[in-house]
């Protein structure tokens, strides 16, 4: 259920706090009222209401004063200035100090009644607006980058610290380790993160097509470009920009990307307008950039003006002991997207993870899992479900029999016991096929 | 309690529809009161509060509630008008037809219409003496109204929601 609004009246006369009290107690708001500002100050010392409807003339302080110490105390709680004798300057001002409205006495009660439903929409509102902005700020947060090794944890801190500054960010790693995880983790942490983090896949993208895409064009600015387009360096207004595979954009692009850094400006193509767009910039590469600069195949100014900040994600193989970590994860993630009870992963099935070189990283691990719980039959990954089980399993001795019916149940397996399918698959027909599942005694799990 | 110059059957209607919808005995009564004291001069109004505390004190039966009913304009310090006023939870109110009339509005005189406003605005004011508060239920009497087309808009019944609170008291 949610919370009463709570309401202050802070008014000399006793007759007008009772009268507004009993007023808003009808409508099931929380009530307290203060003779006076010292005791109005004096309990919001010790709780918070969300609206206050002060008197201006009041013995001792008065209300003007008084909203100007509650504004200090909190900017959020919604102050209405009451008054018997308006005028203009006073209105001006109290609106000026932030009052949300300045209402002469007495009220009619229709404007009363619509002031305070308005102000207590404002306040449901912005209280929606928090826990929104908090669910978001979950959603996308720093404990996608799954890891205890001292390698990632060194990488979570240079996130943490990098995401509070404006500062550009190349994050490099071989490919598969994670690197538009942290560029989305840097972005989610940032005072930017309300706004897009739009990402741009470099290496995809020919050269007039990049140019297209980061500029955006105007109505005819070549064959096929039937409207006016928003590039990304536009849409990353407020936000991030995320340039994936910095390393492969040619010289052009390398010299209007240092123009549009250093000016925060640029033409759409076939454009003339100038525009403005405020955004960050972070780049990723698997490549050595420097060894590139150093050879004359990327810009120095521009590798200088991108690399404030170098983020360098390990391999996995140079952290193993976030391998359990990493697998429980992609357990998890893909039992829950096919809707399957969690299982686990045998112990030797572990060892062998650890022990893989992992070209792919990452990435190739989470396919290594993916595929591991579409095609096992059990409650656990074992070892013969990894694409190195079989070469372990192999080196001990097996007979045929064994061999052909750990075989005749991976391809079951494979076609959800399809038997049709897997006897295609198996290149025998139908029958012999149930005949080899009857000798076996396989049954569907 | 009638406070005024009041046809009987007119309250008459009023104290069945009220009896009917709280299902509890409702007496009218009739009370010659010297409105003098109630009088700002200066707002040229009654005030709401102090007939309040008067029909209050006036009230025989300390199990009953009361609402007075009234002819005059009332106000309370902080608005400009009010159609009447209760204690929630408590034992009084007041109401007034002043503002319920037609003619207030510059309109025909309708007696079947003031009669509706009169019925909901009593029952409204003895809901919140049972401890109701406003609804925002469209067509529940419990509703806040501050003028008189948005009387007509609700019934003269509590909705469910109202009703199950009551019973529940």
């Amino acid at each position: 259920m949610a919370e009463k609004i709570s309401i202050l009246i802070v008014d000399d006369e006793e007759s007008v706090r009772d009268s507004l009290h009993n007023w808003f107690i009808e409508d099931g708001y929380d009530v307290e009222r203060a003779e006076n500002a010292k005791n109005a100050l004096l309990m919001l010392e010790s709780r918070k209401f969300d609206i206050i409807l002060a008197d201006i003339k009041m013995p001792g302080m008065d209300g003007m004063e008084m909203h100007r110490r509650i504004r200090a105390l909190n900017r959020d709680t919604i102050v209405i200035i009451m008054t018997a004798f308006a005028s203009v300057d006073t209105a001006v001002q109290a609106l000026k100090d932030g009052a949300y409205d300045y209402v002469t006495k007495p009220f009619d009660p229709d404007d009363l009644s619509h002031l305070i439903r308005n102000a207590a929409t404002q306040i449901s509102l912005r209280a929606e607006n928090e826990a929104l902005k908090i669910k978001v700020s979950t959603l996308e947060d720093i404990d996608d980058l799954i890891g205890q090794s001292e390698a990632i944890r060194k990488v979570l801190k240079q996130v943490e610290s990098v995401a509070q500054s404006n500062s550009s960010v190349i994050i490099t790693g071989e490919s598969g380790t994670g690197k538009e995880l942290v560029a989305r983790a840097i972005h989610s942490n940032s005072p930017r993160k309300y706004f897009p983090l739009i990402s741009v896949h470099c290496g995809a993208l020919t050269e007039s097509l990049l140019e297209s895409e980061l500029f955006g064009h105007e109505k005819g600015a070549f064959t096929g470009a039937m409207f006016n387009r928003k590039g990304r360096f536009e849409m990353a207004d407020g936000g991030t920009i995320f340039l994936d595979e910095i390393a492969t954009i040619s010289s052009k692009m390398q010299v209007e990307l240092l123009r549009v850094l250093e000016t925060k400006s640029f033409v759409r193509v076939g454009g003339n307008k100038e525009i403005v767009s405020d955004f960050r910039v972070i780049c990723a590469t698997n490549r050595d950039l420097k060894s590139m600069v150093n050879s004359g195949n990327f810009r120095e100014d521009l590798y200088y003006r991108l690399n404030v900040v170098n983020i360098a994600i390990p391999p996995l193989r140079e952290r193993i002991e976030d391998i359990p970590l990493l697998a429980n994860h992609f357990i998890k993630k893909y039992c829950t997207s096919m809707s399957r009870d969690m299982i686990t992963i045998e112990p030797a099935a572990l060892k062998h993870l650890e022990n893989f070189e992992f070209p792919g990283n990452v990435r190739e691990l989470e396919n290594m899992i993916e595929r591991a719980i579409v095609i096992g039959n059990g409650r656990e990954i074992r070892l013969r479900d990894l694409p190195m089980g079989k070469e372990a399993i192999n080196s001990s001795v097996e007979s045929l029999d064994e061999l052909e019916k750990r075989h005749i149940e991976m391809i079951l397996n494979k076609y959800a016991w399809n038997v049709s399918r897997s006897a295609k698959a198996l290149n025998v027909d139908r029958v012999t096929l149930y005949n080899k599942i009857k000798k076996y005694n396989l049954k569907q799990q | 309690m009638a406070c005024g110059p009041f046809e009987k059957d007119f309250l008459k209607k009023i104290a069945q529809s009220a009896e009917k919808e709280f299902r509890i005995p409702v007496t009218m009564e009739e009370n010659h009161v010297d409105l003098t004291p109630f009088y700002n001069p200066g707002r040229r109004q009654y005030d709401a509060n102090k007939l309040l505390s008067f029909i209050s004190e006036s009230a025989v039966n300390e199990n009953a509630k009361v609402i007075g009913l009234f002819r005059i304009d009332l106000y309370i310090p902080i608005l400009t008008y009010i159609f009447g006023q209760a204690m929630l939870n408590g034992r009084s109110a007041v109401a007034s037809v002043y503002r319920l009339r037609n003619e207030m509005y510059g309109l025909r005189k309708n007696d079947a219409l003031l009669l509706s406003r009169a019925i909901k605005e009593v029952i409204h004011e003895l809901g919140h003496n049972f401890g109701l508060i406003h609804c925002q239920t469209l067509t529940c009497v419990m509703r806040s109204s501050t003028y008189a087309e948005e009387i007509d808009q609700k019934s003269q019944h509590l909705c469910q929601r109202c009703r199950d609170s009551f019973d529940n008291i």
